[in-house]
């Protein structure tokens, strides 16, 4: 299906590095991905891998000496990767919000929930006191907060770990962004609270037509909550496409090696399948392919040429070498 | 020299060579220390000998003849004809005399505290610990003088004189010696409680060889930093005892002496008695604190 | 809440009785309070009837308690030296320190804060580079010297300020202020700096590391990921909280001001508490360094109580009930 609409979010040849003092790593090398009005992109790797790094820096946080180094990223066809500060500043919570992993240090200690979403709402609205309270409350009720309206005065320490990232939620969605980064937003949380607050994420966005970034490691969610997911090794994409698809039929080897890592209940093998080797670390990376230390199917090429985004049917894409055309007419 | 070389490609010795200001501290420690070590063979005079001195030759500007006597001092004469140049070297040796004997006496008693508390526990660490925090929510120069006074009571006038040093070194130290105290009680605990420590128990060795053995070697870096940063510390309370009137006696002046002296005839313009001792008391704290700052950033592994 | 308010009323009772103890061995056993009451000529025979008189051959205890009960009211008899009343003579003396201990203190609070946030938001610069090398001087300058140069530079040759003394003062009741004086206000700038710098490089160097600590945690992310201003972020969010623990130390850090004003006071003759204090170590005049050790203890204990009650104002974390994690 051809995409004719401008996407939400249009990130090309995204490149972030970090000076240290022994030279310069890339840790995210020539990303490109788009996110779709409303839709939620899953964005999973490894740890290390650089989703977090990708989601800080298309919200503009990325902590220095970290700095995008090339590419661009786009809002509704709008750059925001070079803004200046205060411009920056207006796009944050307003069009794109983040949610963070951990809900108990993502919250002031200090000052009530009150006071942190009132503030929240009237930095991006022209609201009186009482107007920003009232939405408040509505918010707190929308993300399942019970007795929203008693509980508006107490302290981030009053919660419990599962209503503070709802609150986290209510935080992040009260300027109504047009995209809602969550990093890993249920890592931190029981096991039995993350499919609540997941879900909770999903719907709340979809009511609002507001798109979502689902940075995990965790593929099961993804397989979940996501309508498409980009797979990430070593800074670079190894895999884009929907959901559905990649998970029944992977195409990169590595994608291939995460999904047999899946566990579910209707598994035959009695063993997860395991990847052989680890992820190179970013001084480390092999020329050609990062993969291919790995890679089982690795042939001359992927040693000496780094793959891009080949472009398959379904509006798939994959980096590898095994998939272009050139290449399959060789191999037959 | 095998050792030596070693030494000197360790982490520490890397992390120092590469400081700039940590080089020219230590250069100008070494310096003062060597001068003040070695005062009796440098100076050119003996300011604590009352008999050499000469009242006429008092307030002579520096480099310049005096007046009534024609000598030259280098950094002028004081009131009493002390020469400014050896008065300092010989204050600086008193005063690194007290501070280093202030340390070694407190880290002594430090050390033995905490060894004490930390391997009976119960109530003999309840105790120590608890007067450890009473006396470290006092001011130390308050303590110090407290003993003071009450080490004057005392002591019969007579014998004020010669035993005001070690009155100084015991007050200075006492007032110091709960860091260490509380840097080896935490780490006897922690060995207390490892099971070769009580293997070793059960098996008869003495504590005292456990100690020695396992626990101190643990303690060496925390207690340098602990003790360079108290040498200064030391330093600069004897100097504010002297300058008091509380320290060293008038006859064998110290830098903080010095300085009472010099804040006397400031209005009547002999201001080098103030400058100079000035200048280097602020180079011997600032030398050693710069030191001692440097020691614990190289030490703390979390920032390496 | 109230639980805790008596618990630490009564650790701070403790504490006092100790230091009573301290000071009461001193009166016993330091000196001898006869020797120093009457002359040379006095029969052994009248000595023994004066100690009796005084209760000085009762038991230990009963001399304890007749002492704490006669501090409880002030006396604590006659200065050695100077043949007066000791709490006359402290509390005349106390409002020129109580004066400059308010002064110095207040001037290193403001000062420090504003000097250690400014270096807190901005790292690299000069300024801020400046600021740091001078605190770093700041500590290895002993306070003595702080004055002496102070005067030196201030009031010697650039005649600027006095060089000694308190000005003129007006008499307020019992209280002799120098603040409604020119001269007065004057001569309390260069010892208040004195006493001050200190304890402003403290706080500064404190202000700087929480708040630097402050600026990396998550919920400053987050909320720079809500789009707040630099100026909510950083003198909403982060200010108060590096302000929490930095209150507490700054509190603990007055009693400290009141001891030190024992050199500064020296420096600048200045006629407080701590001029009085190092006389009487000179002299052994027991009576004044036993009150005033107990005075010192008393505010120490004070201000303890205040700052720990403050951090319970402060933090809410700690209104919840919780029963032994306090140190």
């Amino acid at each position: 299906m051809p995409e004719t609409t401008e996407p939400l979010l249009s990130v090309r040849d995204l490149m972030v590095e970090f000076p240290t003092r022994r030279g310069i790593l890339r840790a995210i090398d020539r990303v490109s991905f788009d996110i779709a009005e409303g839709e939620v992109l899953g964005m999973v790797g490894e740890s290390g891998a650089g989703k977090s790094l990708t989601g800080a820096a298309i919200i503009g946080l990325l902590e220095p000496p970290g700095r995008i180094a090339g590419g661009e990223i786009r809002l509704k066809g709008q750059r925001i990767d070079n803004l200046p500060a205060a411009g920056m500043r207006r796009i944050r919570g307003k069009r794109i919000g983040m949610v963070f992993q951990d809900p108990l240090t993502s919250l002031n200690p200090l000052y009530t929930v009150a006071r942190q979403l009132v503030e929240t709402i009237r930095t991006h609205m022209d609201v009186t006191d009482h107007e920003a309270r009232e939405r408040a409350i509505a918010l707190l009720d929308r993300v399942g907060i019970p007795a929203a309206r008693r509980r508006l005065d107490d302290y981030p320490h009053h919660f419990s770990g599962g209503m503070r990232q709802r609150v986290v939620i209510a935080l992040a969605l009260a300027a109504e962004p047009e995209l809602v980064i969550a990093d890993e937003p249920t890592t931190a949380l029981d096991v039995s609270v993350q499919s609540q607050i997941i879900d909770l994420l999903k719907e709340i966005c979809a009511e609002r037509g507001a798109a979502v970034m689902l940075i995990t490691h965790d593929m099961g969610v993804i397989a979940e909550t996501a309508d498409r997911v980009a797979v990430l090794y070593a800074g670079r994409l190894a895999e884009v496409g929907k959901v559905a698809d990649v998970i029944t039929n992977a195409e990169h080897p590595y994608t291939h090696g995460l999904m047999g890592s899946i566990p579910t209940l209707t598994q035959e093998t009695d063993r997860l399948v395991q990847i052989p080797g680890a992820m190179p670390r970013l001084n480390a990376i092999p020329p050609g392919c990062a993969f291919n230390p790995r890679c089982d199917r690795a042939f001359a090429r992927c040693l000496i040429e780094r793959p891009d985004l080949i472009e398959r049917p379904g509006g798939r894409q994959v980096a590898c070498w095994l998939y272009d055309e050139a290449q399959e007419v060789a191999h037959g | 020299m095998h050792r030596l070389a070693r030494m000197w490609d360790s982490d520490i010795a890397y992390s120092f060579r590469r400081s700039p200001v940590a080089v020219i501290a230590a250069v100008v420690a070494l310096v003062i220390i060597a001068a003040a070590v070695l005062a009796p063979w440098i100076a050119p005079y003996n300011p604590f000998d009352s008999r050499s001195l000469n009242l006429m030759d008092g307030f002579s500007r520096p480099m310049e003849p005096n007046a009534f006597t024609g000598n030259v001092y280098w950094l002028g004469t004081d009131n009493q004809g002390r020469d400014i140049f050896s008065t300092i070297l010989y204050g600086a040796r008193i005063s690194l005399f007290v501070g280093f004997s202030a340390v070694v006496f407190a880290m002594v008693l430090g050390i033995g505290l905490g060894l004490l508390a930390g391997w009976r526990g119960g109530w003999v660490d309840s105790l120590l610990m608890r007067i450890a925090d009473v006396q470290l929510s006092f001011p130390s120069i308050l303590i110090a003088l407290l003993i003071f006074g009450v080490a004057r009571g005392f002591i019969p006038p007579s014998m004020r004189e010669e035993v005001a040093i070690w009155v100084l070194i015991v007050s200075i130290g006492l007032s110091d010696w709960v860091q260490y105290a509380r840097v080896v009680r935490g780490a006897t605990m922690v060995e207390k409680n490892k099971e070769y420590v009580q293997a070793a128990r059960v098996i008869g060795v003495h504590p005292a060889r456990i100690v020695v053995k396992h626990i101190l070697p643990n303690v060496t870096g925390p207690v340098l930093v602990i003790g360079t940063i108290g040498l200064a510390l030391a330093i600069i309370a004897e100097a504010t005892l002297s300058f008091l009137g509380v320290g060293v006696p008038p006859t064998q002046p110290s830098l903080g002496t010095l300085i009472r002296i010099g804040q006397q005839y400031l209005f009547s313009g002999e201001w080098w008695i103030l400058l100079f001792p000035s200048i280097a008391l602020l180079a011997l704290a600032l030398s050693v604190n710069l030191l001692g700052d440097w020691l614990r950033d190289a030490l703390n592994p979390r920032l390496k | 809440m109230l639980a805790y308010i008596i618990r630490r009323l009564l650790q701070s009772v403790i504490v006092m009785l100790v230091v009573a103890f301290v000071a009461f061995a001193l009166f016993r056993f330091v000196g001898d309070p006869i020797n120093s009451m009457v002359g040379q000529e006095t029969s052994i025979a009248d000595r023994e009837a004066l100690r009796t008189q005084l209760g000085l051959n009762d038991p230990f205890l009963i001399q304890f308690a007749n002492f704490i009960g006669r501090a409880a009211q002030g006396d604590f008899g006659i200065s050695y030296r100077l043949q007066q009343p000791v709490m006359e003579l402290i509390l005349s003396r106390l409002p020129a320190t109580l004066e400059l201990a308010l002064v110095s203190g207040l001037a290193a609070f403001v000062f420090g804060v504003g000097f250690g946030v400014y270096t807190a938001l901005n790292r690299r610069g000069w300024i801020s580079n400046a600021i740091m090398t001078t605190s770093l001087i700041g500590v290895s300058l002993p306070t003595f010297l702080i004055g002496v140069l102070l005067i030196w530079v201030f009031a010697v040759e650039l005649q600027w300020l006095p060089s000694f003394g308190r000005g003129e003062t007006v008499d307020m009741g019992p209280w002799r202020t120098g603040f409604l004086t020119p001269s007065g206000r004057a001569s309390i700038i260069l010892p208040a700096i004195t006493l001050g710098l200190y304890q402003m490089t403290l706080i500064m160097r404190l202000v700087r590391a929480e708040m630097l600590e402050v600026l990396r945690t998550d919920y400053i992310k987050f909320a720079r990921a809500r789009g707040l201003s630099n100026r909510a972020i950083h003198f909403g969010h982060a200010l108060k909280n590096t302000l929490v623990p930095v209150i507490t130390i700054t509190g603990l850090q007055l009693g400290s001001i009141i001891a030190f004003s024992i050199i500064t006071e020296t420096v600048f003759q200045w006629p407080g508490v701590g001029a009085l204090f190092i006389r009487s170590v000179q002299f052994v005049d027991v009576p004044v360094m036993a009150a005033y050790l107990m005075m010192i203890a008393l505010v120490f204990v004070v201000i303890n109580l205040v700052v720990d009650l403050l951090y319970y104002a402060v933090d809410p974390r700690l209104r919840v009930d919780r029963s032994a994690t306090r140190h």
